[in-house]
């Protein structure tokens, strides 16, 4: 990528990480204070897309909101030969937001999976734990979920 | 929060058109039109469902560097390590959790060499241990809450 498309990039993100214009022409009225065409905009947004630098265009709920207050940090100890396969079946579920293989901290910490788990209640967060277990099935070793307690800071990553 | 508020809050968590005139074009997928979708997503950032109208990026994918962290904090010293923690501009969320495990959080810097550099620094200031657990796998994310 040229430097100037980089450079462009940087500035979409910047005059778009608060959101879009909420206009009936969103794209040209960010190409006007950009400085670009509406189809030079917009062709920048699909490059983006498609590379998964965004992950995408749409509305944002808050979770607590939508009554999702229980939300616990799943971390399970998987075999490694089997990790990424099942990995990518937790990562599936509906209820699961996000899903990672981290290393594990021996002898401190075994898990090597994490799965963060949204749901309306605690009951219903164990639960959905429960059907992960029954997904790893034999490939688990042993499981525990980290339920939040309190935000100590929330300022959100800075991007670029 | 009624029908539309709902099919709006579960249709529109990707997708948003990429056109000159992408309300209507979404309104028209959900059987709406332009000027009742706007007035609906403006209202819903309003009242606090919805936190965001836009794109969703991939810190990591822009560049910089991002890693997890965990420690173990003694109960009586949990609200200064919190406060030398949180002092540090690249920690960007801090979760207290119930567990041996009890401060989580996140550090992004824009250096992969920076990442180290503030880890050594925790550990001088608390005198704690940080355990890292910089992600090797991610399973696709997708997360779309129901309404």
């Amino acid at each position: 990528m040229s430097a100037a498309l980089q450079d462009l990039d940087a500035r979409i993100v910047r005059a778009t990480q608060g959101g879009l214009p909420r206009v009936p022409e969103p794209y040209a009225a960010l190409a006007a204070t950009l400085g670009v065409s509406e189809a030079q905009l917009l062709e920048r947004f699909a490059a983006m897309l498609a590379d998964r630098r965004v992950r995408r265009i749409g509305v944002v709920p808050n979770h607590y909101a939508l009554g999702y207050t229980a939300n616990g940090m799943s971390v399970w100890d998987v075999n490694d030969a089997q990790v990424d396969a099942l990995g990518r079946q937790v990562g599936a579920l509906a209820f699961v937001s996000h899903c990672y293989r981290r290393p594990r901290r021996p002898p401190d910490w075994p898990y090597n999976l994490f799965a963060m788990v949204h749901a309306r209640s605690r009951d219903e967060v164990e639960a959905r734990l429960g059907e992960i277990r029954a997904l790893l099935g034999a490939a688990l070793r042993a499981h525990d979920v980290l339920y939040s307690t309190r935000i100590l800071k929330k300022t959100g990553l800075r991007l670029s | 929060m009624d029908e539309l508020d709902r099919v709006i809050i579960n249709r529109l968590q990707g997708g948003f058109p990429l056109c000159t005139r992408p309300f209507a074009a979404a309104a028209a997928e959900l059987g709406t039109d332009e000027a009742t979708l706007m007035a609906r997503i403006e209202a819903l950032l309003g009242d606090g469902t919805l936190t965001r109208f836009g794109p969703l990026f991939d810190a990591e994918r822009l560049g910089g560097a991002f890693t997890l962290c965990a420690l173990r904090v003694p109960e009586a010293d949990f609200e200064r390590v919190a406060a030398q923690v949180n002092a540090h501009p690249e920690v960007a969320h801090n979760y207290e959790r119930a567990h041996e495990f009890n401060m989580w959080f996140v550090l992004g810097t824009r250096a992969p060499a920076d990442i180290a550099r503030v880890i050594a620094a925790i550990e001088a200031e608390t005198g704690l241990a940080v355990f890292e657990f910089p992600r090797e796998a991610e399973y696709f994310i997708e997360l779309r809450l129901a309404a």
